[in-house]
């Protein structure tokens, strides 16, 4: 089918058999719980279409519908994401399998609506699992994969799935579309925990604990999103042995073997600078590419085995912590301490600002300068910016 | 330990609550006529229905008065504890 990366969403859910949708529209999400709705409407899906007055009971009408059993989704994005913050800690410190379809959007202001991923990045210590697709196809096959990990008992973590406004959200390509029996073969119903409500047996959770006890379960969150990782690798070989499609697991290594310098970034220009690393290779330099499929869990372990004998490595991201740097960069250097590898941080691409692969190529010609000088700049580049103090 | 705390519903979870009461809510028998309001509206389910009577359980009554309030025919009395 020709989709966008909203309707592969949509798509994606359906397949999952989701029984609780709960969604509030915002551009560039609406159309996703739009088309959900339509499928609702003509019989296709049969599930509960919850219309809340705003994402913050978008999300607690999910956090309900979790904790009594149910699968539900939502999607959301930039000031919807942030009125939901509160909720996204109560559902992972709830422990509730929930999936939530994130289109990153800038914040404002100034009002934007173009793609950023501040937005789900300011969100990453909410406990969450957070996933980066690269296409509408990975979109589509990310959601489906984040039910079966968010589900499984060593995990039980709730999943938002982060893809670019516009480049992907409603960027048209040919998806493959797998069948409704493949999907309920590789996912089983929705289980019942320990800790999901029974009216037979009631009971109730998220109530007051003492600080003798409250340490335990953040550590709890901690140790399941380290577990996750395992997970995740399990989860993306078993969708590859079912559907043909596989993406790394936690990272993408693209033309990574005998690499001196790699790129390093996430979402949706990854298409871009897997282009410049094609055209940087033909001119005969040994350029690769680590695609961070989820910031979290942190891939710390599976970056590092590849950048062990690495000249220097260039991160772009699209986000940024003010007064800090760019948090992707900031979380890679502190995975790579102990490597002491030169690492040059650029951001690029902030409010939805057009970076193509002749930007990427400039970028790694001035970083391969500075890795030659051995002069390595110790503040992120602003690439591209027009006006510098 | 659970990943989550589970709480179990018990009487007086929260141990016995009647002495936070500053004044105590008097059920006058003679003129009560059984409507049940007072049981329906008590907040803390410190009403219950014995005999076909409503009886206050003073160790878990706060003395909201909300009984009182609601009686149509001003069969409870609040009195200082």
């Amino acid at each position: 089918m020709i989709l966008s990366g909203n309707y592969a969403a949509a798509y994606a859910a359906k397949l999952a058999r989701v029984n609780v949708i709960a969604a509030y529209p915002i551009t560039p999400q609406t159309q996703i719980i739009e088309k959900l709705a339509e499928f609702i409407e003509n019989g296709e899906l049969n599930a509960r279409y919850i219309r809340v007055e705003s994402e913050h009971s978008a999300m607690a009408a999910c956090i309900g519908a979790a904790a009594v059993g149910a699968r539900p989704f939502t999607a959301t994005a930039s000031q919807g994401l942030i009125y939901m913050s509160e909720m996204l800690w109560w559902a992972a410190g709830a422990r509730l399998p929930i999936v939530m379809g994130v289109v990153t959007r800038a914040l404002a202001p100034p009002w934007s609506i173009w793609s950023d991923h501040s937005d789900i990045l300011s969100q990453r210590d909410t406990g969450w699992l957070i996933f980066f697709p690269e296409s509408a196809q990975e979109v589509l096959d990310t959601i489906i994969q984040a039910y079966k990990i968010s589900e499984n008992e060593e995990v039980l973590l709730p999943i938002a799935v982060a893809w670019d406004a516009f480049y992907i959200s409603h960027s048209y390509e040919v998806v493959d579309v797998p069948s409704q029996r493949n999907v309920d073969n590789f996912l089983p119903s929705r289980k019942k925990y320990k800790h999901t409500l029974d009216i037979d047996n009631p009971f109730s959770h998220g109530n007051l604990v003492f600080p003798e006890y409250y340490m335990e379960y953040r550590y709890y969150i901690d140790d399941a999103s380290n577990s996750s990782k395992k997970i995740i690798r399990e989860v993306d070989e078993e969708y590859y042995k079912i559907f043909g499609r596989t993406y790394g697991g936690l990272i993408e290594k693209y033309r990574c073997d005998n690499a001196e310098y790699l790129f390093i970034s996430l979402g949706a220009f990854s298409g871009d600078i897997k282009e410049a690393v094609d055209r940087l290779r033909n001119r005969g330099y040994r350029v690769g590419f680590i695609r961070i499929r989820c910031i979290r869990p942190f891939p710390s372990n599976d970056i590092k085995e590849v950048m062990k004998d690495i000249n220097g490595a260039i991160i772009i991201e699209r986000d940024f912590s003010f007064g800090k740097g760019g948090i992707l960069s900031t979380e890679t250097k502190s995975a790579l301490y102990s490597l002491n590898i030169p690492i040059i941080s650029y951001i690029a691409g902030i409010g939805g600002r057009d970076v193509g692969y002749e930007d990427f190529i400039k970028i790694f010609q001035s970083s391969y300068k500075c890795f030659n000088l051995e002069n390595i700049p110790e503040k992120p580049i602003w690439y591209g910016l027009r006006v510098i103090k | 330990m659970n990943i989550v705390p589970l709480a179990y519903p018990q009487k007086g979870s929260a141990k016995k609550t009647g002495y936070w009461r500053i004044f105590r809510p008097k059920i006058n028998y003679e003129k009560c006529i059984k409507c049940m309001i007072c049981w329906l509206y008590c907040p803390e389910g410190s009403i219950s229905i014995i005999n076909n009577k409503p009886v206050i359980d003073y160790d878990y009554c706060k003395g909201c008065g909300i009984c009182a309030n609601e009686c149509p025919v001003k069969a409870i009395e609040m009195v200082k504890e």
